[in-house]
């Protein structure tokens, strides 16, 4: 086998970003094909049904299920205010009667005469969903939502916490391997994207959240900290509904490791514009991962270069790779040779290797599935 | 379907969550055997999010290997084999996706639910949670966990036949009310299957037909004392084709590709080990460790269960198995001291990219260190969910009385005559007796237990073939696939006094083939080996101490005919339960110790640390 597929990240300047952006349940989409949007543009808007409640009408009213409709006052589909009457008995005579009332302001939703219950539902309340990236409408789902699409920089992360953010990019480092120290971080990058090199520690991250900082990239986040920093563990890699101000993405894994160059660059590049962040992971099936986006001013530049994406790509004689496994985590290299023969490795497994020589000169054997192409 | 006389050469693949296994079967001199295997990371994430392709790059490496052509150049599977070129069928399992997650609903949660749970959990299915009339929620804090937890699939059962019929329905609202919506697919009505009392079949149908897609099937329990789970399982099946498979990336190409319906792999390696209980006659448990669950499976007293869980695997659930158990329990198996923030990045850094391996021995013991763990943490959930049908009246006699305390498990380590793991770091251990020490030290069989691996991980293909070409499975199965390890002969009991390192605490006789003959006596706290080849067997005769049991009763002297395998006998000294010393130093002391005698590692990794 001359080459490997290694699933990776997309880190590239120009590409077509299209975010579906979908209300959870069917509502109004306020935008239409054509329109220019901002991150913070609503796009569509409905109402979550209230909490549903199931209450038993025949229990409390004391009448058989199948007598039901007899006491009830409101129809399925017929609202209540908080305190109105809802059910009620004949009584005797007209006196005597037992009543039930709505606990809250809501509607009926339903009546069963097989098990004498309503099921009850609380007042909506409004939800919407914002455009997230800038750029221009170009499908309407109809009572869902709208596809967004910008032309853009867009740089996928390996892992991250919280949710969506915005903010202008700013650079805190000068050199990609540099760590982030807490007073670094001022009031000053106060709603700010901060570009960070090799390392953020939990005391630097919990600063930027102090001073309102909007969203970090880094290279390297140690697990200790991130313990430290959310006071739980992450077990399953499901993240971005952490309640935290400040959205984090680490670009190169866990440990202290040197944000790739081309990635740097392309940061640095466009410090100062207006860029999306967004934390969420899921590394499971359907993949998420955490991403940065950069609008470029013209949605619609067609220019296609820089484009560098290491999933899908061949490894072959001459690529620059990573090592993403101990004992050579982090080291970067270049393949010298493919043997395509099965090696032992000292753990005395029986793999496909690839030869590195790495920047000081030396030369060492690696599985395959233990390297990423990087990018040049 | 071809006629199984006309199929001469099987492609089988298995797309699991991290790595898609390719095997090629061919029949040769009159029986079908293994030739080779290929496999390819899984691609239904992005940027492919197509799982043929990983499907077709594992059938390229069987190409390579084998000098075949199987894929055309539209990137078609050939068929039939015609000479160098092609196969007659090419069938397939897959668990990408996050398998088939389902939720369960019924009456009481300790009866019709847990018979929809065990339903849920034979068909291969993940299942999120359970709901029940009892289980002390409110009607809305249902709804609101349905909504959210977005299941692909609901089973719904509830009341004997001719039982309740009030509360069936009141499920069938609560599902109804949540209105749920699938997790893959917008544009699609949410299976729910429908097998609890034949008289509430009308109005649980007026409740949920016109917000779901609602199926129904014979009752799961038409009476307390018997399960009839068959109907639903098979539903749940078709509806996996029908619904979920249809929607996750890449699926409706592959299922056109395949002569048979996918099948989860979870439902085929449980065909794999029912049929290996039935052949033989023994009572088995059978663990397949993959990379985002962990699946135990059962055999006792006839009666089969499968528990998956969902969150311990190797790779993308490799931080949670670390989570849940912490750090002391994995590094307890480690004979030897790691940093720990070093160790918390690792893991990580192998949840964020699962498809590395450890290239460095000191990796290889610390994930055989974790994967001990995911396997245990498995074994409990098997055993307390493995228990005989409650809410049925049995007799108990007056000894009943004095062990009511004890759980209705039906997992009976002594009683248990085979232990079979599968799964990538059991099946490609670099020593097969990494594997077998993994086995003992996760379940801590009892008394007399075989043991065996899966060679290459292919049971989830061959699950699939049992149903197409059982003979192609059979022979397969029993020449390539099932390795024997050994035996493993571990006495149980004694006081506290009794289990004092170095107690002798059984005396052994073993006449080894070519009339050798193998003496002497097992200390507490001792593990040893003996060599006895695969299809070796010796006669033993094991005196134990007078407070310890090997299947016959304490201090009860036992005859037996010991197989062997590519590690041998086991004589394990070390108690259940088995107990690592608290003292840090007398820990790794004993577990170097326990490793060279069965020559585990390496010696370099165990001196290096001394």
């Amino acid at each position: 086998m001359g080459h490997v597929y290694t699933p990776g990240l997309k880190v590239t300047e120009f590409t077509t970003v299209r975010k579906q952006r979908i209300l959870p349940l069917k509502g109004d989409v306020l935008v239409k094909v054509g329109d220019k949007v901002l991150p913070d543009t609503i796009i569509a808007e409905t109402f979550l049904p209230g909490k549903a409640e199931a209450v038993n009408i025949s229990g409390k009213l004391n009448v058989e299920a199948k007598d039901i409709e007899l006491v009830m006052k409101k129809k399925p589909g017929d609202k209540f205010e908080r305190g109105e009457l809802i059910a009620q008995t004949k009584g005797i005579f007209g006196f005597l009667k037992t009543s039930y009332r709505g606990p809250f302001k809501g509607s009926l939703e339903s009546i069963s005469d097989i098990t004498g219950q309503i099921i009850i539902r609380g007042e909506p309340s409004p939800i919407n969903v914002t455009a997230y990236i800038s750029g221009e409408v170009i499908e309407v789902i109809p009572e869902e939502g709208a596809v967004i699409e910008s032309r853009a920089c867009l740089i996928q992360g390996i892992f991250g916490i919280g949710g969506e953010n915005f903010g202008k990019l700013e650079k805190i480092v000068d050199d990609p391997g540099k760590t982030v120290e807490p007073s670094d971080i001022t009031e000053k990058h106060r709603g700010k994207i901060l570009v960070a090199g090799s390392f953020i520690s939990a005391q630097a991250l919990t600063t930027a959240c102090e001073h309102g900082v909007s969203g970090i990239v880094v290279g390297g986040f140690d697990d200790k900290d991130l313990r430290e920093f959310l006071g739980y563990d992450i077990g399953v890699a499901i993240t971005g509904s952490e309640k935290i101000p400040c959205t984090l993405v680490v670009t190169e894994g866990f440990s202290e490791i040197p944000m790739a160059h081309h990635t740097f660059e392309l940061l640095s590049k466009y410090e100062g514009e207006e860029v999306s962040i967004n934390g969420s992971t899921q590394i499971r099936a359907g993949v998420i991962r955490p991403e940065v986006v950069i609008t470029h001013k013209d949605h619609h530049e067609q220019k296609e270069a820089g484009t560098s994406e290491s999933g899908g790509k061949g490894v072959l004689v001459g690529s620059k790779v990573r090592a993403i496994r101990v004992p050579y985590f982090g080291k970067i290299g270049r393949v010298t040779d493919l043997p395509p023969d099965l090696k032992v490795l000292e753990s005395e497994s029986v793999a496909r290797v690839l030869e590195v020589e790495f920047e000081d000169g030396v030369r060492v054997l690696i599985p395959r599935a233990n390297v990423e192409v990087i990018e040049e | 379907m071809k006629n199984p006389e006309d199929i001469k050469v099987i492609l089988a693949t298995d797309c699991g969550s991290t790595t898609t296994k390719a095997i090629l079967i061919e029949l040769k001199d009159g029986e079908y055997r293994l030739v080779v295997r290929g496999e390819a990371p899984t691609t239904v994430e992005a940027p492919f999010e197509d799982v043929t392709m990983g499907v077709l790059n594992a059938v390229g490496e069987v190409e390579e290997l084998t000098g075949k052509t199987l894929i055309d150049e539209n990137q078609q599977i050939i068929r039939p084999a015609n000479g160098n070129v092609g196969c007659d069928i090419y069938i397939s399992t897959s668990s990408a996706g996050g398998g088939l997650q389902m939720m369960c609903a019924g009456v009481v949660r300790e009866m019709t639910a847990e018979s929809a749970e065990r339903a849920a959990l034979g068909a291969g299915a993940i299942v999120m949670d359970v709901i029940a009339t009892n289980d002390n929620r409110m009607a809305h804090e249902k709804i609101e966990r349905i909504r959210q937890l977005r299941p692909d699939m609901i089973l719904l059962s509830g009341g004997i036949d001719g039982g309740t019929i009030t509360h069936v329905v009141e499920l069938a609202e609560v599902i109804s009310a949540a209105d749920p919506k699938p997790r893959l697919g917008i544009g699609y009505k949410l299976p729910v299957i429908y097998a609890g009392n034949i008289d509430a079949r009308e109005a649980v149908s007026n409740s949920l037909a016109g917000k779901t897609s609602l199926d129904t099937v014979e009752n799961l329990r038409p009476v307390l004392e018997q399960e009839n789970l068959r109907p639903a399982r098979e539903k749940i099946h078709d509806l996996f084709m029908e619904h979920v498979m249809a929607q996750a990336p890449g699926y409706k190409k592959l299922m056109k590709w395949c002569d048979a319906p996918i099948m989860p792999t979870p439902g085929a390696v449980g065909l794999i080990m029912k049929t290996i209980s039935d052949l033989e006659n023994i009572e088995i448990v059978g663990v397949d460790i993959g990379g985002a669950t962990t699946d135990i499976f059962s055999v006792f007293q006839n009666t089969f269960n499968r528990t998956v869980s969902a969150n311990l695997g190797m790779s993308y659930s490799v931080s949670n198995v670390f989570a849940e158990t912490g750090l002391e329990n994995v590094m307890r198996w480690v004979p030897f001291h790691l940093d720990e923030r070093d160790l918390r990045n690792r893991v990580k850094n192998k949840m964020v990219r699962p498809t590395t391996i450890p290239q460095s021995l000191e990796e290889l013991v610390f994930e055989q260190g974790i994967a001990r763990e995911a396997l245990r943490l498995a074994f409990i959930q098997h055993k307390s969910f493995a228990t005989t049908l409650k809410g049925v009246q049995r007799l108990r006699t007056l000894a009943d009385t004095f062990s009511q305390a004890q759980s209705d498990t039906m997992v009976n380590m002594m009683t248990l005559n085979m232990l079979v793991g599968s799964g990538g770091v059991l099946s490609h251990a670099p020593r097969r007796n990494q594997a077998a020490i993994m086995l003992i030290d996760a379940f801590q069989p009892e008394g007399i237990t075989d043991l065996a691996v899966d060679s290459i991980f292919m049971m989830p293909q061959l699950g699939v073939l049992t149903d197409i070409h059982a003979k192609a499975a059979t022979e397969v199965f029993n020449k390539d696939c099932l390795i024997h390890l050994g035996t493993c002969i571990a006495p149980v009991g004694g006081s506290n006094k009794d289990r004092t390192e170095g107690n002798e605490i059984m005396k052994y006789n073993l006449q080894l083939p070519g009339g050798k003959n193998e003496e002497g006596t097992l200390k507490f706290g001792e593990i040893k080996r003996i060599p006895l080849g695969v299809g070796e067997t010796a006669e033993a005769a094991f005196e134990p101490g007078r407070k310890f049991d090997l299947g016959n009763g304490a201090g009860n002297k036992m005859e037996s005919l010991i197989k062997g395998g590519v590690v041998g006998i086991i004589l394990d000294g070390r108690g259940r339960p088995m107990q690592l010393p608290l003292d840090d130093s007398e820990r790794i002391r004993k577990l170097s110790e326990w490793l060279t005698s069965l020559d585990v590692y390496p010696s370099s990794i165990l001196n290096k640390r001394k």
